[in-house]
This record gives structure tokens, sequence and C-alpha cells, in this order.
């Protein structure tokens, strides 16, 4: 069956919009063939700084033809009906439709339609130009003199030729003939700018790779990215050194060439007295080089590897040495930057933040950093740090914002911060804090563990949660712009992987009391630990905890310690793994039903103690007696905050609850009997309720 | 290129180079220029570029233009920052289907061979938040280094262009610093002589970027400039007013370029105060909201001239 082939030649197009353009393009004509009834064996798509690319394979050369029956009006409908069914079927003359005889609802017409497929190549010629027309480029421009013609072609950058070709593979494709802004689809496109400009003409997409690959074009960006990789890996191991992956450098790399050639150039040794990150961000973000490590110390050397698009004549000399210059003239900036600021220490740049507005309605950033030391000085006792080390730590945690490097690598926040305070010769907590009371910043972030870092860090979100719920910018939906659901999570991990005892609701209330504004202070301590328990209890669901489990411990209410709750929710799944919890689950689970239906049937509760006179069966007084002790020792396990051992002590309770069932029937025919052994019913649950609310579990 | 005098030749000389430059674009059909004789932060302020980007008609145009940026200014101290410096500009409307292929000749023609350099086009959307103007385009880097912003013009002064304008700008210091192969902008040599006879950029403009540094940064007069600011922004606003002409069968301005200079002026002006650091963030928002508006006038006005408007 034929083959596609597409071509969208076009000036560069930003190296960031690649991938997702080449996708865009499979995705909207593989699905613009199907709707159209044409089903393909295969597409794959590509692209370079200057092409994109397609290729779709097996598509059928037709469409099939189309036979479809329409019923119509009723014979002798009103002829307006009759009309518009005419109108809408093609039909000539209603005599043309045939007849239908229903006993029921009388006759009606029905019209045959038969709708012949057409040639795929037309179908193609059709919906191309739709696709180009409509392209989803994240931005898109006008050019040239059709620019002034309202309707004009908007693309990427400006779009030179396009290749559209269809046919079998044993013949000669057709060219589908289609235009777009007086762009005529043909088989020409060019190779690379330097090496190999000249057209090239191309009929099926196996000739389209090879011919460009003639013509120094690497199609796909794949294979740029492995030759990239490679030669890199190559070039820094023959040195002796090892190359600093960096993925989305690579992406980017990958899609700033063509024809990737990669060359190593090297630096003065004097600049490797800046700090690694610092060099790593100057040449990878202003120059998009890879850096590269000594094995043996883990150090940067003073090399780096860039990629140029060329194969230069002089074996790439020149183009070394340019980016040298290059290099050596950014890596000054950095020095002078890092050597500045150590002159500077870090308390002296804090009046600054008094002139920076956090948020208009929460403050300057400088009342920020108060709210934020005096929180972590709260915090500081509860996670075990030293409070004058965390009041400290929160002090100094943002100032590098306000230095050189920072300004101009703001992805260094925080490190930075933490090479000054070493410098001026902090404590090393109070230093690794400014740092680390960014982190966890996603769930795969490292969490610290330094209670100074912990306290910092819990302060800083519990400020940002607090103010943002003051002044009403919760998230809703999709929209969080100030990233106050990864904060929660980024409390919630510090606390469960420090195992650090918090009770959190009077830490909310503490930093809403630090608020410019104090007005809703009621209502919303509460409301915000709700949302904590929301993001807990995705936290664990994503982890694997069944999410009936975590709903079961919060449906008990009161619980604002959430380590106890992580740990409650481990034990439950743990004892429902068993065949004690398993049973007992179910024993409790008959025990709700039964009571919830006699409930309804009474319209009352059964609430309080049963009475041990009216116990006529063994089992009844098996179960009163197993009840008390369960109660007392789970009860006793739980305030230890022992919970799998309240959780064995709960399986203690399984044989009396199943030998209860076996033997007694609760519905007895005196009604005192009766009363008195829901009583009972109701006393397993609530002797379940010491570790869980059973009845939110599921199974 | 053989029958230039070696003094006269771009890799030699800065004066070389400059010439090289406007002599390529004058075989391209560009009339060459000279600076506008106002101070201003980039060669797109100058209005052969702002203005005549908008309208219809067509338009070719090169030039030098000396850009001031008074933040930028470091006594002199740093080898490649300079408050004052110059920008080769280049307009073309609409943009020439060939654009990319003029720009690497116009590379070859001040020395830089394409077949030993690595010349790349490296994403760079153009804003100018003063100008209310946008554009996509690149950097263009040669071995690593930007040497030259590539846009194609979607709107200039609020107004969309139709048809969209090519507008090129290369780095004259940072270029010829490359093709001489000097480290410092001030050891660049400036007339291509040798020995007693040499003329170095140092020589031409060290002691203005000490003197303007000093200026810009500790002397400048801000009540004056403050002044100068409402003044600039009122007298454009007054000769917009001014030049709609009453009746006649269309509308019709008469006085867009003096008040377009007004517009330069407050943007320049601005600039003077934002180095001098008396413009606290918030306040530096609706200054440039304000030089924003004056440009969006001017070019309303601009579309509604002789060279503006649909013939």
């Amino acid at each position: 069956m034929p083959d596609l082939l597409l071509e969208l030649f076009s000036e560069e197009i930003p190296a960031r919009m690649q991938a997702k353009a080449a996708d865009d393009l499979r995705r909207m004509v593989t699905d613009k063939l199907v709707a159209e009834g044409l089903v393909y064996e295969g597409a794959k798509a590509f692209a370079t700084p200057r092409r994109l690319a397609l290729t779709v394979h097996g598509v059928p050369t037709r469409q099939s033809d189309l036979k479809e029956e329409r019923r119509g009006p009723r014979v002798g409908g009103p002829d307006a009906a009759i009309q518009g069914f005419l109108k809408a079927t093609g039909l000539a003359r209603i005599e043309d439709a045939k007849i239908q005889t229903d006993p029921k609802k009388g006759d009606f017409y029905i019209a045959l339609i038969e709708k012949p497929g057409r040639a795929t190549i037309d179908v193609l010629a059709e919906i191309l130009p739709v696709i180009i027309r409509t392209f989803p480029w994240p931005k898109s421009m006008r050019w040239g003199a059709r620019s002034t013609k309202s309707g004009s072609l908007s693309w990427v950058r400006p779009l030179h030729s396009i290749i559209a070709t269809f046919g079998p593979e044993t013949e000669d494709p057709d060219v589908v003939k289609f235009s777009v802004d007086g762009i005529e689809a043909g088989q020409t496109t060019f190779g690379h700018r330097f090496m190999a400009p000249s057209a090239i003409s191309v009929r099926r997409f196996e000739d389209y790779e090879a011919k460009l690959k003639t013509a120094k074009v690497v199609l796909d960006p794949q294979a740029r990215k492995d030759i990239i990789l490679a030669d890199a890996k190559e070039l820094a191991f023959a040195q002796g050194f090892e190359l600093v992956e960096d993925q989305v450098l690579l992406d980017e790399v990958a899609g700033l060439v063509e024809w990737p050639v990669v060359l190593m150039g090297s630096f003065d040794q004097e600049y490797l007295t800046i700090p690694d990150e610092v060099i790593r961000a100057t040449i990878r973000n202003n120059q998009k080089c890879f850096v590269v490590r000594d094995p043996k110390t883990g150090k940067l050397a003073n090399k780096f590897i860039l990629t140029a698009n060329i194969e230069a004549t002089d074996g790439g000399k020149v183009i070394v040495a340019g980016n040298e210059r290059v290099i050596r003239a950014r890596l000054s900036d950095a020095k002078f930057f890092y050597e500045t600021d150590l002159k500077t220490k870090l308390e002296d740049r804090l009046p600054k933040f008094k002139q920076i507005v956090f948020h208009e309605m929460l403050g300057t950033q400088a009342e920020r950093i108060n709210r934020i030391e005096r929180l972590a000085a709260e915090i500081a006792p509860l996670v075990g740090a030293d409070v004058a080390k965390a009041r400290r730590a929160a002090h100094l945690a943002k100032a590098d914002l306000l230095t050189e490097v920072v300004g101009e690598f703001p992805e260094l926040q925080g490190l930075m911060g933490k090479y000054y305070a070493q410098a001026q010769g902090e404590d090393d907590s109070v230093a690794a804090a400014s740092e680390d009371h960014y982190k966890p910043q996603g769930p795969t972030d490292r969490v610290p563990s330094d209670p100074v870092s912990a306290a910092v860090a819990l302060a800083d979100k519990l400020d940002t949660l607090a103010g943002f719920w003051a002044i009403d910018e919760k998230p809703t939906g999709s929209k969080d712009p100030y990233a106050l659901r990864r904060a929660a999570l980024g409390a919630i991990r510090l606390i469960v992987d420090n195992t650090l005892r918090l009770p959190i609701l009077n830490v909310a209330k503490s930093a809403l009391a630090g608020l410019p504004d104090k007005s809703n202070a009621e209502e919303l301590p509460g409301d915000l630990l709700s949302f904590f328990a929301d993001r807990l209890k995705v936290q664990l669901r994503d982890q694997g905890a069944r999410h009936d489990l975590v709903d079961a411990v919060f449906s008990l209410g009161g619980q604002d310690d959430l380590l106890l709750v992580v740990r409650r929710v481990e034990a439950l799944g743990k004892f429902l793994d068993t065949d004690d919890g398993k049973n007992l689950l179910a024993g409790t689970k008959r025990a709700s039903n039964i009571l919830s239906i006699e409930e309804k049937r009474d319209k009352r509760t059964f609430d309080g103690a049963p009475d041990a006179g009216l116990y006529a069966l063994a089992e009844e007084k098996a179960l009163a007696k197993a009840i008390d002790q369960v109660k007392s020792e789970a009860g006793a396990a739980v305030q230890k905050e022992d919970f799998a051992a309240a959780m064995s002590a709960m399986a203690k309770l399984r044989p009396a609850v199943d030998a209860f069932f076996d033997k007694v029937k609760v519905n007895d025919d005196e009604p005192k009997v009766r009363e008195n052994r829901l009583k009972l019913l109701n006393e397993i649950r609530a002797a379940t309720r010491a570790v869980a609310d059973f009845s939110k579990i599921e199974g | 290129m053989d029958a230039l005098p070696a003094h006269m030749r771009p890799e030699r000389s800065f004066q070389g180079f400059i010439l090289a430059l406007q002599r390529f674009w004058a075989e391209q059909g560009c009339v060459i220029l000279q600076p506008y004789d106002m101070e201003m932060g980039a060669g797109t302020f100058h209005p052969a570029t702002t203005l005549r980007a908008l309208g219809p008609k067509r338009w070719n145009a090169a030039y030098v233009q000396p850009s001031r940026r008074p933040k930028d200014g470091r006594y002199g101290e740093n080898p490649n920052r300079l408050q004052h410096y110059y920008q080769f500009q280049v307009i073309m409307k609409p943009s020439p289907p060939n654009l990319q292929d003029l720009y690497l000749k116009s590379l070859a023609a001040i020395g830089i061979d394409s077949s030993v350099h690595d010349i790349r086009f490296v994403e760079d959307d153009w804003e100018s938040p003063t100008l209310g103007a946008w554009g996509l385009g690149w950097e263009c880097w040669c071995d690593g280094m930007e040497v030259s912003q590539f846009t194609y013009f979607q709107q200039v002064a609020g107004v969309e262009c139709a048809p969209v304008s090519g507008e090129l700008t290369y780095g004259l210091e940072r270029l010829a610093m490359y093709v001489q192969g000097v480290d410092r902008v001030y050891d660049l040599n400036f007339n291509g002589r040798d020995g007693a006879d040499k003329v170095t950029y140092g020589d031409v403009f060290l002691q203005a970027e000490q003197e303007y540094s000093r200026h810009n940064f500790e002397h400048a007069d801000t009540a004056m400039l403050f002044e100068q600011f409402k003044m600039a922004e009122d007298a454009c606003k007054k000769y917009l007013t001014a030049g709609w002409k009453e009746g006649g069968n269309q509308k019709e301005h008469l006085m867009a370029l003096p008040a377009y200079d007004q517009c330069i002026k407050a943007s320049h002006v601005f600039n003077l105060l934002d180095a001098r650091g008396v413009i606290s963030v918030t306040e530096r928002q609706s200054y440039i909201m304000r030089v924003r508006e004056l440009a969006k006038a001017c070019g309303e006005a601009w579309v509604h001239t002789e060279a503006g408007r649909a013939v």
C-alpha cells in the first residue's frame, strides 16, 4: 500500500518547539486520515531546526465506497419535511426514494445514498493545507509581501517549501497537488545550510532520508542526540574526564543543529575557584555547552564540550577558539559576580528587602522573613533543632536572592546562600538551611534531615500556606499559581520522612496570627488542616496506600498529627492483610449493617452500655468480655502510639465476633434481649473506632 | 574587497568594518542613512525603523545608530560593557524571502567565512515594552557569540505590521572585536593604521565612558530630568493633537515626526532616571507605560501621513 511523505521546510524552528511540533504533525495528519476512513499502518514524524517531516506508510489508495440508508418523513407528510429530506439527501424527486412500510407508524420514505470513495491523494490535497494553516505553534508569525493580505499564512518562522508525495513503493509517487499561501507542494528540499545548500529532488521517505544524510542533515532527532552523547563521552574519556550528562541540554542542543559536530575546548584553571554549579550554569545556560568532571574527585575540569553545526574546513580550530573566548568572558563575569558577592555579608543585604514587595496583601519580603524567623524559632524545639540556629538560619536563608550570582542564575538560589554563609563562617546547619529550606520541591526531591533545615523549611512553607489562605488565594482545580499544593506536600514529606511530631493545627494558628491581616483567623486553621489531609491522602495514595484506609483514619476526627495518621494507616493496612483482619472487618461490617437496618426500623440508635444481666448465651458473654478486654488493650496501645499492638489486640475480637454471629440470633423475640444484643453490636463498632472508622473501609 | 587599501579592510579597522557593511547593504538597494540626531537606546528607535516599519510602502534602509544605555556604563573598566556604543541597523519592508541569505552574505563581507565559523540562528523573541512592539526571530550566533539580532516585526507602536519588515541589528563593537581578535573593546583599531598613526577605540571613547558613567550614575540632574520627562510627554501629546488636519476626505496627520522626537526624548530621559536609581520598581512600570502610550499615539498618527498610509 502507498506511503505519504510530507516535509515542511522553513527558517530555524526554536529548539524547544520541535519535538511537540513533530508530534502534532503526526497526530493531526493521521487523525484526519482515520476520520476520512483511511486506516494506515504506521507513521513517524521528525524535526530538525529547519524542517518538520512526516512519513505515513500503508495508506489505502482510495476510500471505500459508502452506502447509507436514510430514513425520511412519512408518506404524505408536510411538504416542508419532504423538501428538507430531498435537500439533505440530494435526491432530485421524492419518487426516487424507496417507501418502507411500517405496520405501526405507517409508511415512510427511505433514501439510498451511495457515496463513492475518493482517491486518497485527493483527500490529502484537501486536508494537508488545512492542517498547515491551523498548525498549533505556541507562537507564530507573518512575513514577506504576502503579510499584507488578511488570512495570510502564519508559521513559526517563514515557510519556504513543501514536499508532499504519495504512492506505492514500486512506482514513482505522485505529488499531492496543493498550495498554501503561494507555496506549491512538490518534491524538492534543501540540504545543510552551509555544507550542502543545493536543491534535492526526492521521491519517498527512504530516498528522502538517505539523500538528506548525504546532504549533511541527520533527520532523526534521536539519532542526533545519540551522536552528540556518544561523541561527547568519547571526547571527555579520551582526556581522562567524564561528561556531566544533561538530558535537557542534550535535547536543546540536538534541536540547534542538523549535522552535529562535537568539539572540546578549555578555559583557564583560575576559574575553577568559582563553585562548580556556577561554572556549569554559565556554560550551560549561556553557551549551551556541556561540562566535564574529573572522575576521581568529582570536581569539574577546565574543559567544555560544544556542538557545532558544521564540519569546518580547518577541523574546528576557529570555532573552538571563538567559543573559548566567549566562555572566558562569561566566566570572567561570573567570577567577578561571585567575588563581589563574597564582599558583602548576607545580613547586610537584608535591609533592601524592605523595598521589595512579596505580595501586595502580604507585605514586603522583609516582613515575610521576620515571620519565617519567628515561626522557625517556634517550630525548632518541636523538631529537635537548636532555637538560636533555626532563627539565624531563617534570618539569612533568603538573603542570596539579592546577590549578583543569583540575579544572573535564579536556579542557583539557596545553593549560593549556602556557599556565602559558609564563607562568612556560619554554623554548618545554618548554612545548609539556605539551600535546604526550599526542599523538598517535588515528590522525588530530597527531604532535608537536619533539624535546623527542617524547622526553616516548615516555617517557610507554613507561612506561604497561611498567607495565601488568609487572602483567599487557595488553589482551585488546575490553578495553583503559588504552588500551594507543592508547599503542603513538602511540609508533609518533611514531617513524615523525618518522623516529626508536629501539632500542625497549632503551628498553622501561629502562622496565621503573624500575618498583616488577621480578620479570618477563626475558621482558617481547620480549613487549612483539611487541605493538609487532602494532600496527605494524595501522597499516601501515590505510594500505594488504599485511599479508603486514609479516609477511615481521618474519619476519626481530630487528626492533626500527620505522622500518627500515617502510622495508623500503615498498621491498618497490614492488619487487613491478615485473616484476622479480614474476618474482623467482615464481622464489624455485618454488625454495622444489622445496626443500620434496625436503627432505621426503630428510628433510634443503640448507644449505651449493654446490660450484663440480659446476656442469655455463652457467646454473648464471651463477646462482651472480649470487647472489654480489646477496648482497654487497644486503647492502651493507641495511647502508647503502638498501632501494631492495637491491631493485634483488635484481632482478639475476631473469634468472639465470629462465634456470636454463628450462634446468636440478634433479633430475639424478647424486645429487651434484642435491644441488648443490638447494643452489644454497637459496642463492636465502638471498640474498632480505637484504631479506625471501619465503616469507611471497602471490601 | 582586494581593491581596498589595507587600513580599510574590515578585519583591520573599525571604520572599515562599518563601511563594508554600508557598502554591502547599499548594494542590496538600501538607502544608507546617517545616525539620527537624538539620544536613543537602540537603532530601533530611529524613525527610519519605528515609523517606517508601519504602513504598506516599501522601505529598505541601513544606518549606524549610536546607542545610549546609561545603566550599562562601567567607568571604562569593563572590557565589553559600554553606555554608548554603535548599532548597525538594517530594515527591509517587506521582508525579502532571502533575508537570511543576505544576512549571511553580509557576514562574509565583513570577513566571517561560513566554512570555518559556526553560524547559528537561536530563538529569540524580541519585544520592546516601551515601543509597544514585538516580533519573532533569532539571535545570530557566531562560534557561540551573539553577534546580531534578526527580527520579523509583527507589531510596532501598537500597530500591526502590514507588510512585515525584517530587521537586522549588528552589535558593531562586539563583531569588530571578534574579527580583529581583541578582548578589550578599547583595544579595537579604529582607523586601521599602525604605529603612531593608529587610533584605538579607547583613544576615541574611553574618556567619554568614564565621564558619562559619572554623569549617569552620580550627577545627572534628576530634578531636571523629571521635569524634562514631563515636558517631553506634554509636548508629544500637544504636537499629536495639533497635527490632526481638520476637514478633508480622509483622516490626516501633519506632525507625526516632531511628536515622535518627543517620545524618543522621554524614553532616553527615563533611561537616565532609571540609571540614577530614582525610579522604584512600581513606578518603573508606569513610566514604561507612559512612553508606550506616546509611541502608540505616534504610530497611529504616522499611518495617517503621506509616508505611512496606503496610497
